[in-house]
This record gives structure tokens, C-alpha cells and sequence, in this order.
């Protein structure tokens, strides 16, 4: 008895010793760092004209680093794919919403679908963006599941995967497109900069946006309708 | 002038400190649903933080993201856990009362 007690506390002082260590070193890091960093900011304002928004949190996102934000949306969609894998979603349960959220749900969704259409636009020249409006988008989702809502056998099959796969697959089709006709990849010609990344933004906002709901169900919906 | 930088870094100052004392209770916290509450709390107050770093974006994302989803998915979760553990605990509970009758 005496012996575990004494391997923890034991433990416990190694861990305090390894952290402490840690932290030192994080400070060091930290104030070793040179206080005037030049920084990327002033290449972005530099280039921010032909980069197709004027938002340099969008341009770097979608433009400079547009690369980041493609593996990012993979990294959603495998998140979810992991979820899927685990389980089909729970049964709904019988239980009806109350009065007050089952009015807040008719008054909330539609403002919240307005919002993230908001976000998505005004991505372009403040900030707001793809990530912002699906989160919102799919908050509004959550919140239709919480009433009980689901969606219905025809839409959980195929259209389904294809809302959660568009956005990924907008991006890799621009970056194939945009090989194909000469350029690197996800390097927008100037002139339909703007236009594609809104494509892009529009595509990812949806899939984002549906997404995180079908991550809130908490499994494979189900795809036949039962008999 | 003067006053109001000092109110801005006395304010700076408070949401440091309920940040880290909201992150230290949210993972010492036993019960689950009070921390997951309390995660919830820290990411508001992120976002706020965010917003005195002069990062909007960031606080958008984080209200949305790291407050609102993952505190709706976390409190799934948690609601999962404990239909499961009911289920288990009425299954072994079901089992004892099968062996005591046997034992009758």
C-alpha cells in the first residue's frame, strides 16, 4: 500500500520536474525571440490587390496559403468519416421539444442561414469568412437536430455525401483546373481570383456547414427507410 | 486618456486571470457536465480575448467553433456516456438479481 503511494507521489515530482522544464524552456523560446520581426504582413498588404480579396485574413486563407485550407477541409471531412465508421446515429428518442425551443428553432434557423450567408460575403473585405459562416450554418443544424428533425432517407444517401465532399472537391477541381491550364497549383489568374475563391468559399461554407451537424448526430445516418 | 488605458489593462489583466482560473477549474472540475459548462464559458471568454488582441476573425471562429459546436458536441457525447453507463449498470443489476433468485 505504502509502496503504490509512494510511487505516486514519486510520479507526481517527476511529472512537476518535466513540466517545470517545459515551461522554461517555452519562456526561453519565448524571450529569446527578437522583439522587431519583419513578419509576412507587409508582403500581403503588398500583394493584396491581386489576390481577389481584400481582407488579408481571406487572402492569406484562400490565396496564399489556399493550400493550408484545402488539407484543413480534408482533415474535416476525415473527421467525420471517423464518426461515421464508429456508428450508425442513435434512435431518436420519442421525446417532443418544448414550447420555447421548438418556437426559438422557427424564429433562429432561417436568421441563422441569413447570418452565415452574411459571414460568407463579407469574408471578401472584413472579417468573417468559410469557416465562420459553416460554423454558424452548422450551428443551425444542431439546433434543427435538437428539436428532433432529421433528415429524411432520400437526403441521407447520396446528396448528403456530396454536400460533405463539395467543398473538397471544389478546391481540388480549381487547383486540377488551374494545373491543366498551365499555372501551379491553387495560383488564381488575377482577374477571376475573386470569383473562385467565393466558389471555393461558397462550396466549403455548405460542406462545413453540414458537417459539423452530421458530426453533432454522432454517426451514419440511416440510408433505407425502415419497414 | 490615461484612465482609459488603465480600465483597458485592469480589463486585460481580469480576463487573463478568469481565462486561466476557468481552464484550471474546467480540468479539475469531477463532475463532467460542470466542466464541459465551464469550457464552454473559457471559449466565450477567448473570443473576448481574441477581440483585445485585435483578431476578430479569430474570435468569430472561436465563439462559433470552440464554444458553441464543441460544447454542443461535448455535451452529445456526455449524454451518450451516461445512457450507456445507465444501460450497463440496469444489465448488471438485472444479472445480480438473476443470480440471487438462482441462489433462492
Amino acid at each position: 500500500m505504502t509502496r503504490v503511494v509512494e510511487k505516486q507521489t514519486l510520479f507526481r515530482w517527476l511529472l512537476v520536474a518535466l513540466l517545470s522544464l517545459l515551461a522554461v524552456g517555452l519562456g526561453y523560446a519565448v524571450l529569446s525571440l527578437p522583439t522587431q520581426t519583419p513578419g509576412l504582413s507587409d508582403f500581403v498588404t503588398e500583394n493584396i490587390e491581386t489576390s481577389g480579396a481584400r481582407n488579408p485574413v481571406t487572402a492569406v486563407l484562400l490565396n496564399f496559403r489556399g493550400y493550408d485550407t484545402l488539407l484543413e477541409m480534408g482533415v474535416l471531412l476525415l473527421a467525420l468519416l471517423g464518426v461515421w465508421s464508429l456508428s450508425s446515429a442513435p434512435e431518436q428518442s420519442e421525446a417532443s421539444p418544448g414550447p420555447v425551443l421548438d418556437m426559438l428553432s422557427r424564429l433562429l434557423v432561417p436568421l441563422l442561414i441569413l447570418v452565415a450567408g452574411y459571414l460568407l460575403w463579407v469574408g471578401a473585405r472584413a472579417p468573417g469568412g468559410a469557416f465562420q459562416a459553416g460554423a454558424v450554418l452548422g450551428a443551425a443544424g444542431v439546433l434543427l437536430l435538437l428539436v428532433g428533425w432529421r433528415p429524411g432517407a432520400r437526403f441521407s444517401g447520396l446528396p448528403l455525401r456530396i454536400t460533405l465532399v463539395m467543398g473538397l472537391g471544389a478546391f481540388v477541381a480549381v487547383g486540377l483546373v488551374l494545373i491543366l491550364v498551365g499555372r501551379r497549383l491553387l495560383e488564381y489568374p488575377p482577374p477571376f481570383a475573386a470569383a473562385l475563391i467565393l466558389l471555393i468559399e461558397a462550396a466549403a461554407t455548405l460542406s462545413i456547414g453540414i458537417t459539423l451537424a452530421a458530426l453533432f448526430l454522432g454517426g451514419r445516418p440511416e440510408e433505407r427507410p425502415q419497414r | 486618456m490615461e484612465a482609459v488605458t488603465l480600465l483597458q489593462s485592469a480589463f486585460d489583466a481580469v480576463l487573463g486571470l478568469a481565462l486561466l482560473w476557468l481552464a484550471w477549474r474546467a480540468l479539475a472540475s469531477p463532475d463532467l457536465f460542470r466542466s464541459i459548462v465551464l469550457f464552454i464559458a473559457f471559449g466565450l471568454l477567448m473570443a473576448l480575448a481574441w477581440v483585445r488582441l485585435d483578431a476578430p476573425d479569430i474570435a468569430l471562429a472561436e465563439a462559433a467553433i470552440g464554444a458553441g459546436l464543441t460544447g454542443a458536441l461535448l455535451l452529445a457525447a456526455l449524454a451518450r456516456l451516461e445512457s450507456k453507463n445507465e444501460t450497463k449498470k440496469l444489465h448488471k443489476k438485472d444479472n445480480e438479481s438473476e443470480v440471487h433468485d438462482q441462489g433462492c
